[in-house]
Parts: C-alpha cells; structure tokens; sequence
C-alpha cells in the first residue's frame, strides 16, 4: 500500500453522487464537478449517478491507477453510509483509505432545501472544503483489539438466562451475575403465559438447571457487579458476592435446617409471593430455585444480628457443615471480552395512584400478587381467595396503571393487556366470577394476542371502555354495602358507571429498576429520558449500546413480553459470539494523541475525558492516553491548554483549510 | 409565630362561625394573626370564568399587600380564596403574558408583588408549624366518644395539593385524633359537595351534598369536620330540600376549628356553633380537666 506522506504532489480524485434523484433533482452535480475540477491540486473530476454501486467503486479504483491519484474526495450521502463502502474502494485500488474524504450533500443540502441554485453554491462550498483538508490527511492504521473470549452477563432472567446457555453452548464460557437468591426473575413468579397458557414454570425451570450445569457456565447468585474498568474485549469486572451463611458447594437443598430453624412457624413476608406468603429467615426462594440451596436472611436471623441463638440449623446440619456464619462479603473480580445486561425491570408501586386504593382496601390486589395466588405452588395453593378467605363473586381488573398515564409513566406497559386477559380467563377457569376488564384499549398485536382476545370475549369476560375514576367503598345502594365500588365513566355507553365487585386487580405496569442510573454509570452506557437503557439505534441496533462490547436485553431496554426479551437474548449473544469469534475489532484510527514534548503535565485534560481514556505517568509527569478507549470526542483537544493534545483526522490545519475552503 | 391574615368575603358572612372559632383557637396557641389591611375580594368563581387575568389582579393585590406588609405567610381559611390565590401565583410565574397584565395593574395602584407570599391553609399551620404535640397539650376535655368524619371538599388538595395527598388527605384525619375525636373512615372526603350547583342546579348539586351526608351517617359519624364555608353551607343549609328528596339524614356539619375550640375548652357560643342550621347532637360535657 503507498503510503503518499508528502503533501507537495497532492493528486486529487473528486466524484459527485446524483443519488438517482435524491441529490440531482436539487443540486448540479456536472456544475459541482466542473467547479472542483479547476481547484488546485485535481486531477479527476466526475459526475456518476450512484457512487456506491459497483461500477461507481470502480470508477475510483481506477482512476487512482490511472492517474496516481493519492487523495480521494466524494460528496453524496452521509458518511454514517457510506464512508465505509467509499473508504474500502479506496484501498482497493491501493490507497491508504484514510486519504480518503466525504462530503455530504444529500442529508445536508439537497434533502434540506428548496432552492437549486443555492443548495448548487452549497455543494460547491462544502466540495471545496474538503477539498483543501484531503490536503493534509495522513496514512492511518485502524488500531486492533483483542477480545478476550469469556463473556459476563448481568441478570438471570429469562433473558440473562438464554443468552448464558447460547453462548455456553457455542462453547464459551459465561460468567451470569445475578442479585437474588436464585436465578428465574419475574418469569419464575408466573402461573400460565399468554397467549398459549403453557405452564411458565414447565418451560423456564429446565433453562434453569440447564444453567446450574453447564460447564461453561459460573453462576453467581446473590451476587452484584460492583465495579467495571476497562473497553472493549478487555474488561475488567469486580462482583460482590453477598454471605448467604452457606457452602453453595456442601449444600444439597434437603432443607433439614429450615425445618430445624428456632423460628417454629414461617413469620416473615416472602419475596417470591409478593408477600402473600410468608417463610422463615432461612429458607429457599422457591420450590424450584437455582441452585438449589438455602439462603439466611442477615435481617432475620438471630444468629447473624444478635450471635445468641441456639444454632439448631447448624445442628440440623451437623453431616454436612454447610452452614457459615462466618461468611464475609466477597469481591471477586474476573476478565471478560463483552458484557451482556439483562437486569430486567421494576413494577409500578400501586399507591402511587391512591385513589384505587392498594394499600388501603386489602381487596386490591396487583396483577403479579393475583399470579401468586393463582399459582398451585403459591400461597393459597392456587384457590383464588379474598383476604378473608373467601371466594370472589365478582372481580374487576384496572389496566393502565402506572402506564399511559400523564401523571406517572407516558408509556404503554405492552404487556398488561394480554397479562390481565390471561388471568381473567384463569379466574374463569378456576372459579365461576365475573370478571369485567376496564380498558382505554385493548392492545393485543403479537402472534396469537387478538386470537386470545376474542376468545376472552367469546368465554364471557366483559370489557368496559374507561379510564377508571377511583376505587372506592362508599355504597350507594344495597348492592354495594360490602363491595368495592369502581367509579368509571364508560366511553362506549357514555355515562358514568358504578360497579360493585369484590376483588380488584390492579394491571401495574413497567418501570425501570430502581437503581439503573447506577448501573448505566458503571458501564458507561445512555438511558432515555424515561430510564430505559438506550439501544444504539432504535431499529438498526437494537441490542448494541453506544459502548462497545455492551449489549442489552429484555426489559431493560423497554417493556416487553418474555418472546421478545428472549429474541433479544439471542440477538445479544450472536454480538457477542461475532466478536469472540472474529478475535480482534478494528477502531476508528480518531482518536487523540499527545504531543509528549509540548504536555506541561498539568492533569487537566484528565477529569474531562468521558471515557476515563487519559492517565498520568508519574515518572514522566506526562498525561498519556489509551487509543482502544479513546472515542475521540476532542474534548481534551479543545482543552488543552498547551495545545499538545492532537487529534487524528482532525489536526487544526485539516479543520483550518476546511473552513478556509468554505468560505472561499 | 406570626402571620398575614387573609378572612375573605365568607369568614365575614356565611362563615362568619368559620372566623368565630378561628381566632381564639389560633391565640390560645400562641399564633398571632394580623388581619391583612384593605384586603379586597379573592377573585374567586365569577371572575375566574370570565377573565383569569382579571380575577388574577384582584388576587394579586391582596398577596401584594401582604408582601409589603411584612412578608408573613398568608393564612387562608377559606378554601375558595385559597385555591385563587394559589392559582394566581402560579399564573404569575408560569405564563408571561397574565404576568405582564397583572403587574400593569398593580402599578396603577402604586403596588409590586415579586412572588414571595406564600399562601398557607390553617390546617397546614397547625399540624405543620404549630404541630400535633403542642395541641394535644392544649387538650382539656378530650372529644373521646365523638365518631368524626374528615370531609376536606376539593379545592385545597386539588390541583395544588401543597401540603397534603390530593387523593388521600390525612392532615385532619391526625389532628382530630389528637383532640380525641374517634375518626371515621369517610372516603369521600375529597369528592365535591355540589358547589355552587346546590343555587343553580339543585337537582344535581343537592344530590352531591345527599350522598356525603349519608355515607356519614352510614359510616356511623356523629358530626361532619369541614374546611371550607361552601361546603359547611351546602351541607348544613339544605336539609329540608335534601329530606325531602331522599329522606332524612340529618347530620352536623361543622368547621374542624369549632371541633378544637371545644376540645381546647371554649363554650359553644363563642365558638358560633349556635349558627349552624343542624346543630351537633348534645353529648354529655365532661368535666373540664384541671
């Protein structure tokens, strides 16, 4: 590849892109070619109707042999197009591709404006402009980067869940993170999933123990990333492995020491039930939880608050010594390629809308409690049960709370239709309610979601269409005494309604977890404006973050059902299997460098960098920065106050001659 | 602790019982009250519909007396000028061009507000300056027996629910427990009494009134707490139309200041509890506590 360093005998090579129509119609590329053509240092000058088909990359290929070209210029779409495409014609025909500049004039001119003369004088402008920086460019190596081959993913929902057994079965080695007791998340606490009403444990818990043993895969459980240092294919991340107060290896799940605990009845309120339930302070999350060992509660136990009791677990235990209470938090730290995120989301505390009465009537219940109690492992043993232990007559379900909602959350939940549907057919099934669903809409557009919607309808369930007012219990008429009253206005009939039932369930929808803020900041990714971890492209990348090496999945990135967090499990895991097995990626050669004769050493290009890319050599008394983290943003560049920070492609006399040259 | 004293037009008329048992119960707190000088109408109801900027600047003057005067927070008993006094601050600061109409109108009257006042309802002063520790010290004969129910009406919680859930008040539900009163879960205490319908459309607006009179008596209350002179009128005043509709439900409504008067040991009568249409069941008085 000739490199062509010196900038005396610049040859240039300037093509114009018609774009069909998109740039033709409102620019004249031959007067933008015949323009270029009599600039310094050209040599070729064209008009072609596509630059980026075939025959439009050869042309430049070419050319540069023809006419030793050593600089190449084309101005057509944006660079985030095909600056890629155009770059590789150039090396082709034997060109370093960084010699290489585009112009965009379709994004930036023709698409933009509405008169041809002045977006014609436009063109010419920006074609000049770069023009005269080409001038100046120098032969650049994309730098390379190892992938290390072992990935880390946070979370063991269902997402986090298949993305591990992926990538463990394609022969690599996961580390999944997860904070709870056991893997399974929000999936696990499921009785049935729409629209199939396959049983949620039947399809999840084989996925589980697939997990606890694979060989490629660690799992830790209880368990939180508490630090990540590092870029792409080399990150370093520390976990803090919480004390469980036992040996998750001499464990064997018997539950002897529960049975054997001081605490003769369960007392505390049971996560896994929503509370429902109750269990004691040592316990295990549930009948079917990975891995399959007891966990003691810090906040519960005597033993671990007071050190004064009797110890009878440890007793219980007495073969197998699986019980610690000298087990100390851990931080354990491991070295990964790529991260994959899943942490999953957070449901809509229901008294923040206090007017329908959770926390108040203890017969408003959430949808995910009325799963719990739906579930034959649950609290009731799968009897639908008021809180007095009687059957409901008649059961209300509210959709949209915590979703679609000005006052608390703008966006739609997208399950809690289908969810809410679900669980009318499975009071139906079980018991003979009536159940009536309040609904703004019915939103039910997935394989097989309206089929079940009309089958709702079809087995009796009623619909109302109406933003529910409030739930109440002040009664009106005999009816009522005793009942919960939901005051709607019915939108279809057009009146206000008050209907008596004796069981309301609360559609609570989605948020983001309580602490995602953190968890972006460690990894350095973006959340939109409503928490959500930001996708890099909304359509194009969906998985990718703007971090490489980053990837998200399921509800962290948006509220979803458990096809499409999965789809995007998978979609996560083949990112990161494209890098693992490709080995290395190349980087945009961007990024800053320093001068290290002209650094004064004074640090203050340090604290700015957004990618923690610069450091200091204490024995130099020079600022030194790391071009795999370098994003080149020019932060540092514009800031320094030496003027010894440079920045490839963007050397002041590339950016000086530009604006020299659209000016001219 | 001292502050501006807003009456408006009700706690000199129909309220007037309102005032009555205001005044003493603040004193005996130690709460010093300097009635605002030449205060003027509010700007409540009328004007509001018919011209915002102009009810504005009736509101506006008063809360640019008060700002001149001192500087005092504003107490506000009555909920109608609270809510337009409230809402004229926000005007002001929210929207430029009421903004510019009403301080044009002030200067005419050699008057600037720069939007310090801060307008504050009795029952937020008591519970959260005066606080529920010093009233109970105050307590000589304790409403023990007294089945209460919290009736707060709409406007002070709603929209501006400054110092309380706008669905689910508590603040007098606690104060009236702690002159011993038994509080009744009332869970319309912020749903409309009928308003100025009861004048203008009694059919609808009496019905209002009706329904929070008889879940009261339903829920077994002996008397109704209220914060609002409207809604003490709407409920005290129509009982004979309200009986004759839907048949009897007689229950007192009274203003939640009478209801620490007594407990606080001031008579009936100077309390203006005399004025009310339906007077309070009587109950054996116990003995004033040493």
């Amino acid at each position: 590849m000739k490199t062509n360093g010196k900038n005396g005998d610049v040859r240039i090579g300037f093509y114009v892109c018609h774009c069909g129509s998109n740039i033709a119609a409102m620019v004249d590329c031959p007067a933008v070619a015949e323009y270029v053509r009599k600039l310094a240092g050209v040599v070729v000058s064209r008009d072609y109707k596509y630059m980026c088909s075939d025959p439009g990359q050869e042309l430049i290929q070419q050319d540069i042999k023809e006419h030793q070209l050593n600089r190449v210029v084309v101005a057509s779409c944006s660079p985030l197009l095909h600056e890629h495409t155009f770059r590789n014609a150039c090396a082709a025909g034997g060109l370093n591709p960084f010699y290489f500049q585009m112009v965009n004039i379709r994004e930036h001119d023709s698409w933009v404006h509405s008169d041809r003369a002045e977006a014609t004088a436009k063109a010419k402008a920006l074609a000049h402009a770069a023009i005269r920086r080409v001038r100046f460019h120098r032969a650049l190596e994309p730098t390379r980067v190892n992938i290390h081959p072992d990935t880390l993913i946070i979370g063991g929902g269902i997402a986090g869940i298949h993305a591990a057994l992926l990538l463990a079965n394609a022969g690599k080695k996961v580390t999944l993170v997860e904070r709870e007791p056991s893997i399974g998340g929000h999936m696990a606490q499921l009785d049935k999933t729409f629209p199939t009403l396959d049983c949620s444990a039947c399809i999840l818990t084989p996925k589980m123990s697939a997990i606890r043993s694979h060989p490629n895969i660690t799992l830790w459980t209880y368990s939180e990333v508490a630090k990540v240092d590092g870029y792409v294919g080399n990150y370093t991340v520390t976990v803090k492995r919480k004390p469980r107060f036992i040996d998750e290896e001499l464990c064997v799940g018997c539950q002897e020491c529960i049975k054997a605990c001081v605490f003769k009845e369960p007392k505390f309120a049971d996560e896994f039930n929503v509370g429902l339930g109750k269990r004691k302070p040592i316990y295990i999350p549930f009948p079917q939880a990975v891995p399959q060992v007891v966990v003691i509660d810090p906040d519960r136990c005597i033993q671990v608050k007071t050190g004064k009791c009797k110890q009878t677990c440890v007793e219980a235990c007495a073969d197998r010594h699986a019980i610690d209470f000298t087990q100390q938090e851990e931080l354990l730290e491991i070295k990964v390629g790529n991260i994959i995120v899943a942490t999953g989301y957070k449901l809509f505390d229901a008294t923040r809308i206090p007017q329908y009465g959770y926390g108040r009537y203890p017969n408003v219940f959430t949808s995910l409690e009325l799963e719990r109690l739906v579930n034959s492992s649950g609290p009731t043993t799968g009897e639908i049960l008021l809180r007095n232990g009687q059957h409901p007559r008649s059961v209300g379900f509210i959709l949209c709370v915590g979703s679609r909602d000005m006052k608390t959350n703008r966006w739609c939940s997208r399950t809690c239709c289908m969810h809410s549907m679900k669980l009318a057919q499975l009071i139906r099934e079980h018991t003979d309610a009536d159940v009536t669903i309040f609904y703004m809409d019915i939103r039910a557009p997935g394989k097989g979601c309206e089929e079940f919607y009309d089958k709702s309808l079809k087995d009796g369930i009623q619909f109302v269409r109406g933003r529910v007012a409030e739930v109440t219990d002040w009664a009106l008429s005999p009816e009522e005494e005793g009942k919960l009253v939901i005051r709607v206005e019915d939108t279809l009939a057009g009146f206000v309604r008050r209907i008596p039932v004796d069981m309301i369930v609360l559609a609570t929808g989605m948020e983001p977890q309580a602490d995602a803020q953190e968890v972006r900041r460690l990894l350095n990714m973006s959340c939109s404006s409503e928490g959500w971890f930001l996708e890099r492209h909304p359509k194009l990348a969906p998985v990718a973050t703007f971090t490489d090496g980053i990837f998200i999945a399921g509800c962290c990135q948006g509220p979803k059902d458990i096809p499409d967090s999965i789809a995007q499990a998978g979609a996560a895991a083949a990112e990161a299997l494209s890098l693992i097995d490709k080995g290395y990626i190349e980087q945009e050669p961007n990024t800053a460098y320093i001068e290290e004769a002209d650094c004064s050493g004074c640090k203050s290009c340090i604290p700015l960098c957004p990618y923690t890319a610069i450091s200091f050599d204490e024995s130099k008394q020079k600022a030194v920065i790391h071009a795999a983290l370098c994003k080149g943003c020019g932060t540092c560049v514009a800031s320094c106050p030496s003027g010894s920070i440079k920045q490839n492609l963007f050397e002041d006399e590339e950016i000086f001659s530009e604006i020299e040259g659209v000016l001219t | 602790m001292k502050y501006s004293y807003f009456p408006g037009c009700s706690l000199k008329g129909l309220g007037r019982a309102y005032e009555e048992s205001l005044l003493p119960v603040m004193k005996h707190l130690g709460v010093e009250l300097q009635e605002l000088e030449d205060w003027n109408c509010c700007g409540a109801t009328a004007y509001m519909s018919v011209d915002e900027a102009k009810a504005g600047v009736l509101a506006a003057r008063n809360l640019a007396i008060a700002e001149q005067n001192g500087g005092h927070d504003l107490l506000t008993p009555c909920s109608a000028c609270y809510l337009v006094l409230n809402k004229t601050k926000h005007n002001i600061a929210d929207f430029p061009d009421i903004r510019d109409r009403i301080h044009c109108a002030l200067r005419s009257a050699n008057l600037t507000y720069t939007g310090s006042t801060r307008v504050r309802h009795p029952l937020d002063i008591l519970v959260h300056d005066v606080g529920l520790d010093v009233i109970k010290e105050k307590v000589v004969r304790p409403l023990k027996g007294l089945k209460v129910a919290p009736y707060y009406g709409c406007q002070v919680v709603r929209p501006y629910s400054t110092f309380d859930d706008a669905w689910n008040p508590t603040t007098m539900d606690r104060l009236l427990a702690t002159l011993g009163a038994e509080v009744v879960h009332y869970p319309l205490k912020t749903k409309c009494c009928g308003g100025s319908l009861t004048g203008t459309l009694p059919e609808a607006g009496l019905r209002m009134s009706y329904i929070l009179l008889k879940e009261a008596v339903r829920r077994g209350a002996d008397v109704i707490a209220t914060i609002c002179p409207l809604c003490q009128f709407n409920m005290d005043a129509y009982h004979d139309q309200i009986d004759r509709r839907w048949g009897p439900t007689r229950i007192a409504t009274v203003y939640f200041t009478q209801l620490m008067g007594l407990a606080f040991g001031f008579s009936e009568k100077e309390l203006g509890l005399q004025r009310n249409f339906i007077p309070m069941k009587p109950r054996p008085v116990p003995p004033v506590a040493a």
